[in-house]
């Protein structure tokens, strides 16, 4: 099995700690990974700006960088949607497509095709889960609180593996930070309204410690609790997972 | 009540923010509803199975939508009912006059009706001197403060119960001070009770129009609707086409997701099917197009024809829970309200499929499975390429796109971001240049990116 | 005109043929229409009363509206004894009226433009009365639909409690325009 590791531009450059405890987390379960050094963006910042006709480059980069990989893991929710949903390249569809399918975000991959079953990890502190939109509605990684169906989460199954681990219960378990790409500066107001609602929610059910499957959903809410100062340590879930 | 000179979304709701006390009491009141309608939704087993029988119909009516309407026209002309077609808002406007300047109407009752609103009828009425009072209390209290309503099924949520005691002292002269819901309830009871007494014409809108019998479906909690309608001579219904529904067996699929999706009710109070203009009375339906068939033919948009106007993905957004619903500067506010917009208008409204953060969970709460928030991104894209977006931004994405597409240039000016971030952190952090800084800490700069540490740990 | 240029634009616009879902609705699985109605009247904010007959109805209205004077019973009654009363409908206290079917799910009671006697009644009166047999119970509005489809020709509505407003900062306000409350009678023998 050949697994490419894919870092999502920013988490490459603001925070490479997600990205060696995924690469850690992966290499552990004695799978053995890869990171193609061709890779940036998937061409998200652009799309969900309106821009994705100039998304053909980074496309083409893509296709290039992760051709022939059996599974291709990342761990950012919202990049693998934009993958699954515009990954595509009139020069080499039929490899577009091939990608399309195979690219995971890293709570899926661990619960669908490792599957997953223990964690020799302890990690002893009130979590609280962020569950970023693009992953939980968009790929399905847990049922939304919209939609009457049976509850499931990938991601917290996957905590509730952690020793020690306590999930703070959220008022409102699935409602949206505010980060939105773009959106983070453009409704500048709205955005961190909505982030400091999040970390209200958090802190009322005295959660130390927030955690999430996207880093960028994250890097705006620590943006907002490092300005004010409180005290909750942020962490991707990948961290936790890997006990890093 | 019209939208000539607004403020883009974005200014707007940042000006609504600025009362946080506010921001939240209106974020609470809304997302109660959605509360309430959580419960509703889930105490039925089969919902997602009711979404998906009403979203197939209303597919299947877009696609004979031509043949539906001329059923429900036939029918309805066979009850007695006389149609009437109105290409845009003008037209619409212009027929109900034409009614009511031959029946010699001075006052009018109204109930709700988001088309009327769209079409602003009530301008185009008052500038006659025709007297129109909106029934519906939540319509009633935002007319008397002359402005247009918030929100599609709960028109003055963004109102305080102190201010409407204001509103109504002013108006309908209630004691000074006096905020009782109970007791300002009342008082317009009574207000309207005089003007259902004394009008000439009732207008209402219409939930759901039925092709195969020619009747309408009109729902209220209030009552108003059926009050004016009866008690007045005239009774004219208007309609975008997209009301229409084939089967009188479909609105038992659509009752039981409307109210539900609404309010939480598990059907509204009342329910009323007009199929004949009562003895000695004259009933009319005006179908309206304004910019519908134009939506229709777009591919990408076409299904937000499907909306019955519930209001659910209004209650669920969290960007309009925090914007309020004048910011979106359009009479139909919130996710739906950014879809359908565009459409009338790019230029004005090329600001509102970006008022979203793309959750999706007005899709997931949609009764008629509309792909919302996959509209807006498409909006986007449209809006972009006919030109609707600031040079400025587009230049920034050119440049992005570059860098973005080239792993040498990539890491070149990451390394030169990080840098700068280290060096210069107040110039980032200027609130002006960077809204990001405003109440948000940049990210700590590590030594090394990602592919750096990577290279140096595997060797080559 | 604009009939057809609006017609002969959706010919032009309209997608490709779809389908009508073969199966609408649901059957319901209530075990106990009454016990499932009596709960969705409470929960529309209005109150039932399960009786065996009609004979005691008069004086258990009596009861629960007392002092009211403009009292039309237009079931019991025919139209004719309360002519001063309808003459003036605004002054109508209350209304009695009979249900055709009532659905237990949300306690929508409907009736026909012949059961309101007037279509204004039902709305215009202070308080309404209305009286539904058990037997015309049914679970749900699909089969509520089934059984009127045939009965519809002019009018007709759903009434589900008394009319109510939370337009005023989402708090719950019985008797917005309509009746300030109803009244509901569930008449059979095995209730
Ligand atoms: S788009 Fe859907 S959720 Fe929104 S108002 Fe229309 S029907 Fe309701």
């Amino acid at each position: 099995m050949r697994v490419a590791l894919f870092v999502p531009c920013y988490v490459d450059q603001f925070y490479p700690k997600v990205a060696i405890a995924t690469l850690k987390l992966l290499q552990r379960l004695g799978l053995e990974v890869e990171f193609p050094a061709g890779q940036t963006c998937c061409g998200q910042p652009m799309a969900n700006g309106g821009f994705e006709h100039y998304t053909a480059g980074c496309n083409s980069n893509f296709i290039k960088s992760f051709s022939g990989y059996d599974h291709i893991v990342c761990p950012s929710g919202s990049c693998v949607l934009h993958l699954k949903d515009h990954l595509h390249d009139e020069k080499q569809e039929a490899e577009a497509d091939r990608i399309r399918s195979r690219v995971y975000e890293l709570c899926e991959f661990l619960t669908d095709i490792v599957d997953l079953q223990s964690l020799d990890v302890s990690f002893p502190h009130k979590v609280a889960l962020h569950q970023g939109c693009h992953g939980q509605r968009g790929l399905q990684l847990s049922a939304s609180s919209e939609r009457v169906v049976p509850f499931f989460s990938k991601p917290l199954r996957l905590l509730q593996m952690v020793h020690g681990l306590e999930l703070a219960p959220l008022d409102r378990p699935d409602e949206c930070c505010g980060f939105g790409g773009t959106f983070c500066v453009s409704e500048e107001a709205v955005s961190s309204a909505m982030g400091l609602s999040r970390i209200a929610d958090y802190q009322q059910h005295e959660a130390t410690v927030l955690t999430g499957t996207d880093m960028s959903c994250l890097m705006h809410q620590e943006g907002l609790i490092r300005r004010k100062q409180l005290p909750i340590k942020v962490m991707h879930i990948a961290e936790i997972l890997s006990g890093s | 009540m019209t939208y000539n000179h607004h403020k883009d979304h974005s200014a707007a709701a940042a000006e609504f923010l600025v009362n946080k006390e506010r921001v939240q009491w209106h974020d609470d009141a809304l997302w109660f509803v959605r509360s309430k309608r959580d419960k509703a939704a889930f105490a039925l087993p089969e919902w997602e199975g009711l979404r998906t029988q009403a979203s197939a119909i209303k597919d299947h009516t877009l696609s004979c939508l031509d043949e539906y309407l001329q059923q429900f026209e036939q029918n309805a002309a066979r009850n007695g009912i006389h149609i009437h077609w109105a290409l845009d808002a003008q037209e619409h406007n212009d027929i109900v006059y034409s009614i009511l300047a031959r029946h010699g109407a001075r006052k009018i009752v109204k109930s709700k009706s988001m088309l009327t609103e769209e079409c602003h009828l009530n301008d185009h009425l008052e500038q006659k001197g025709i007297e129109v009072v909106d029934t519906d209390l939540g319509e009633r209290i935002v007319q008397l403060n002359d402005e247009p309503p918030s929100h599609i099924v709960l028109p003055a949520i963004h109102i305080k119960k102190e201010e409407v005691g204001a509103i109504f002292h002013k108006h309908l002269g209630t004691e000074a001070g006096a905020s009782d819901p109970q007791y300002l309830t009342n008082a317009a009871r009574e207000h309207l009770r005089q003007k259902f007494l004394t009008a000439d014409i009732a207008i209402t809108g219409v939930n759901f129009a039925v092709a195969e019998t020619g009747s309408i479906v009109v729902c209220t909690n209030e009552g108003n609707a059926d009050l004016g309608v009866h008690l007045a001579k005239v009774h004219i219904a208007c309609m975008g086409i997209e009301k229409i529904i084939p089967r009188t067996e479909h609105l038992g699929v659509f009752l039981r997701l409307l109210a539900r999706s609404a309010t939480g009710q598990a059907i509204t109070t009342y329910s009323s099917h007009f199929q004949r203009p009562a003895a000695g009375s004259e009933m009319h339906v005006v179908i309206v197009d304004n910019g519908r068939t134009t939506q229709l033919g777009r591919e990408a948009f076409r299904n937000s024809l499907k909306c019955i106007r519930c209001g659910a993905c209004l209650n669920t957004c969290p960007v309009y829970r925090r914007s309020g619903g004048h910011s979106y500067h359009n009479a139909v506010a919130g996710p739906i309200g950014a879809i359908l917009a565009p459409n009338l208008d790019m230029k004005k409204n090329a600001d509102l499929p970006f008022a979203s953060t793309l959750c999706g969970s007005c899709t997931d709460v949609c009764p008629v499975k509309i792909d919302i928030h996959d509209q807006l991104y498409q909006w986007r894209q449209v809006l972009v390429q006919e030109g609707y977006v600031a040079t400025g931004k587009k230049a920034g994405m050119k440049v992005m796109a570059a860098i973005l597409s080239s792993p040498g240039r990539f890491s070149m000016a990451g390394k030169l971001a990080r840098k700068m971030l280290k060096w210069f952190p107040r110039l980032a952090m200027n609130g002006k240049l960077n809204p990001w800084g405003r109440q948000r800490e940049l990210p700590e700069v590590p030594a090394e990116s990602f592919r750096e540490w990577y290279k140096r740990e595997h060797g080559k | 005109m604009s009939r057809e240029k609006i017609l002969e634009a959706i010919k032009k616009n309209k997608p490709a043929p779809k389908e009508l879902p073969e199966v609408i609705g649901f059957a319901s699985t209530y075990t106990n229409l009454t016990i499932t109605f009596a709960e969705s009247i409470r929960k529309a904010g209005g109150e039932l009363i399960t009786v065996q007959d009609m004979t005691s109805i008069p004086a258990r209205i009596r009861q629960a509206l007392p002092g009211m004077q403009r009292i039309a019973d237009l079931v019991n009654e025919s139209p004719d004894t309360y002519r001063h009363l309808l003459n003036d409908p605004a002054s109508l206290e209350v209304v009695v009226l009979k249900g055709r079917l009532a659905v237990a799910e949300n306690g929508a009671i409907w009736l026909h433009e012949s059961d309101c006697v007037n279509r204004v009644y039902p709305f215009i009166t202070q308080h309404l009365v209305l009286i539904v047999e058990q037997h015309t119970l049914v679970g749900n509005m699909h089969e509520a639909y089934v059984i009127m489809g045939n009965m519809m020709n002019s009018y007709g509505v759903f009434i589900a409690g008394p009319s109510k407003t939370a337009d005023i900062e989402q708090s719950l306000v019985i008797g917005a325009h309509g009746a300030r409350s109803l009244l509901v009678f569930l008449v059979g023998p095995g209730v």
